[in-house]
């Protein structure tokens, strides 16, 4: 399993911020997900033998985090908010509309493995709703017509 | 990112530097940056804590508990280490400020982190980012390594002697995270499942060392303390509720966004006026004052001051700061069902009541959305919902039966509009009953 300069130097980082090793574990899967694209098998061995930490530990922390996944998913990930700052100004539309859109519901995942699809809990953008985040960028004050437009800005850069 | 709204009646103290670039070190340091913590060196820890209580300062993160206080619990002398962990988990529905302190002014964080510590005695400081805030992550662990860089924060801080470390955390996805003790759980690399209390985080906390817990928003709200003064801070608000907060206005508005009131700004004018009213030419149907969890207040009941005392005399709660505005085209029974789909979502699961009780209420609510509902279903929503309040280990049981139990009480019309195998009469498409 190879990662990063950067995450490697943040782990060596990170492990001495904190009196027991498997305080890094949290963040640490974060940014492991991020370059292997999920967490597989032999990065939860390979986080698991770094932090001293039995295979189920890790395993039990992933199942609690919402963010962490054990399957790929797709290149992009569209995370919908229909939560109800959302949901009053169309987060449920939204939603609907990235589903035909795509072709995939809650948790699907295009056939060319560029797209998948998620229906989220309030992500912090109330204000500026409706809201969605692709990855990390946020998306706000959506309409359909505008989705739209997001969603071909992702499929061009492939 | 996110945009940034103004008013005339703003009084901007925390957002006083939004829109200036003051991520950026030198531009905080020329915008006044890092001098309360030196001011906060010259001073007695006792007079630094004295000093935040008399500013009648409380906690923006929800629970509004006077943050002078709370620093008071601390014990002087402690066999293990004292640590500061700064709350960013922001996972509230409604609730969308300490992205904008995070994203606009992040060395005010680190600032409010240190003059805590100075004041308990820790030489360690935490601030944990909720995972969904990558790009504010980035800007803090930059602003940290910054200050490192400029010996600001580090050994022998401001040459006074004392050592200080500041570092990063990030969170993966999880409301319950933000609770205190699931926090700090989740900071110790586990699963957030709340500790019991006693013994509170000021005494046993991080690894066992007495932990001061504070949301992003109270901690930016220290420096300016320290430098303005405890008299001029209370003066801004109302008694008892010093100062000014970052107001989330968003739902059925016509100008949502982030607003910087005083304590005690009248909830209505907060709508009508800073808001600019409702959008579309609709009617106010209703109010959640400070986020998904405290209980909805009808049109006759937002003449209110937006402090914690008074909000809560109005039977609601000042919360987090979250102002959803419903207008008359809302469904209450789906607001209510979106709401605890939330909550039954982000249930720990660790004790019954809560995730039993959240699990049954959404199941019977999406019923009772869909037209299957029955008379008697609406009193066991609310009996359900009641016999949850106090009986949950955490506080996130009590979050969902409140605003429950209020959906049902003040919208009980509406619940029985939805009898007899009638559609939802307040909604054109309703999807086919999802009973999952
Ligand atoms: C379920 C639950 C979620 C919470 N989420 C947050 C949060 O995201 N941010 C926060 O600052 N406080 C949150 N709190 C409140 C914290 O437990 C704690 O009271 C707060 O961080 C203390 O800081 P304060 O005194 O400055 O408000 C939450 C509480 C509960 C019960
Ligand atoms: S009240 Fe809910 S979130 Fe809190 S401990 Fe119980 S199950 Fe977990
Ligand atoms: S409710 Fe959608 S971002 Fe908060």
């Amino acid at each position: 399993m190879k990662f990063s300069e950067e995450f490697e130097k943040r782990f060596a980082d990170m492990l001495t911020h904190y009196p027991t090793k498997r305080s890094c574990l949290v963040p640490t899967l974060l940014y492991a997900q991020d370059e292997a694209g999920y967490l597989s098998d032999e990065v939860i061995a390979e986080l698991a033998g770094r932090l001293e930490l039995t295979e189920l530990d890790v395993r039990n922390v992933i199942s609690y985090y919402s963010m962490l996944t054990t399957k790929p998913r797709g290149q992009y990930n569209v995370q919908v908010c229909t939560n109800i700052a959302c949901m009053l100004r169309g987060g449920e539309e939204l939603l609907e509309h990235c589903k035909k859109k795509l072709g995939i519901g809650h948790k699907g995942t295009t056939p060319d493995g560029q797209f998948s699809l998620e229906e989220v809990e309030c992500i912090g953008a109330c204000s500026w709703a409706p809201a969605v985040q692709v990855n990390y960028d946020f998306h706000e004050n959506l309409t359909v017509e505008k989705m739209d437009k997001v969603l071909a800005g992702y499929q061009e850069k492939k | 990112m996110a945009d940034l709204v103004s008013h005339s009646d703003e009084v901007k103290i925390v957002s006083r530097r939004f829109g200036q670039g003051a991520a950026n070190l030198d531009r905080y340091l020329e915008l006044d940056g890092y001098k309360a913590v030196q001011k906060a060196l010259s001073m007695q820890p006792d007079d630094i804590i004295n000093l935040v209580k008399n500013s009648g300062l409380r906690g923006r993160g929800g629970a509004g508990f006077s943050t002078g206080m709370k620093w008071s619990f601390v014990p002087k002398t402690a066999p293990k280490p004292k640590y500061v962990l700064c709350n960013g988990d922001e996972s509230e529905p409604g609730t969308c400020k300490d992205r904008l302190i995070f994203e606009h002014d992040p060395h005010s964080v680190i600032e409010g982190v240190m003059i805590a510590a100075l004041a308990v005695g820790s030489q360690a400081g935490y601030i944990y980012i909720r995972g969904e805030y990558r790009y504010l992550s980035n800007i803090m662990q930059k602003a940290i390594a910054d200050a490192y860089a400029r010996g600001f924060i580090g050994k022998n801080i401001f040459g006074s002697g004392r050592d200080l470390e500041i570092y990063w955390h990030g969170g993966a996805g999880a409301y319950e995270v933000g609770e205190e003790s699931a926090l700090m759980e989740s900071l110790e690399g586990k699963r957030g499942i709340p500790r019991i209390r006693p013994p509170f985080p000021a005494v046993v906390g991080l690894w066992g060392g007495p932990t001061v817990i504070n949301n992003a928003e109270t901690l930016a709200s220290v420096p300016h303390i320290l430098l303005g003064g405890a008299e001029w801070y209370a003066g801004l608000g109302t008694p008892k509720n010093g100062g000014t907060r970052l107001f989330c206005l968003s739902g059925n508005l016509n100008k949502p966004g982030v607003y910087e009131l005083p304590m005690g700004y009248n909830l209505k004018k907060m709508i009508e006026e800073v808001g600019g009213g409702i959008a579309n030419g609709r009617k106010l149907k209703a109010v959640v004052p400070g986020g998904s969890s405290t209980p909805v207040l009808l049109p006759n009941e937002i003449d209110v001051a937006m402090d914690f005392d008074s909000v809560a005399k109005a039977g609601s709660m000042l919360g987090s700061g979250g102002v959803v505005v419903l207008d008359d085209t809302t469904c209450m029974v789906k607001f209510a069902l979106r709401t605890i789909k939330f909550y039954q979502h982000e249930s720990c699961g660790w004790c019954i009541p809560c995730r039993e009780g959240t699990d049954w209420l959404k199941k019977t609510l999406t019923r009772f959305h869909h037209g299957a509902g029955q008379k008697k279903d609406i009193d066991n929503i609310q009996y359900l919902a009641e016999n949850m309040l106090g009986r949950t280990f955490c506080p996130l049981g009590d979050a969902a039966a409140m605003p429950t139990i209020a959906f049902v009480k003040k919208f009980r019309q509406e619940f029985e509009d939805h009898l007899d195998g009638k559609p939802c009469p307040y909604e054109k498409n309703v999807a086919e009953p999802a009973l999952a």
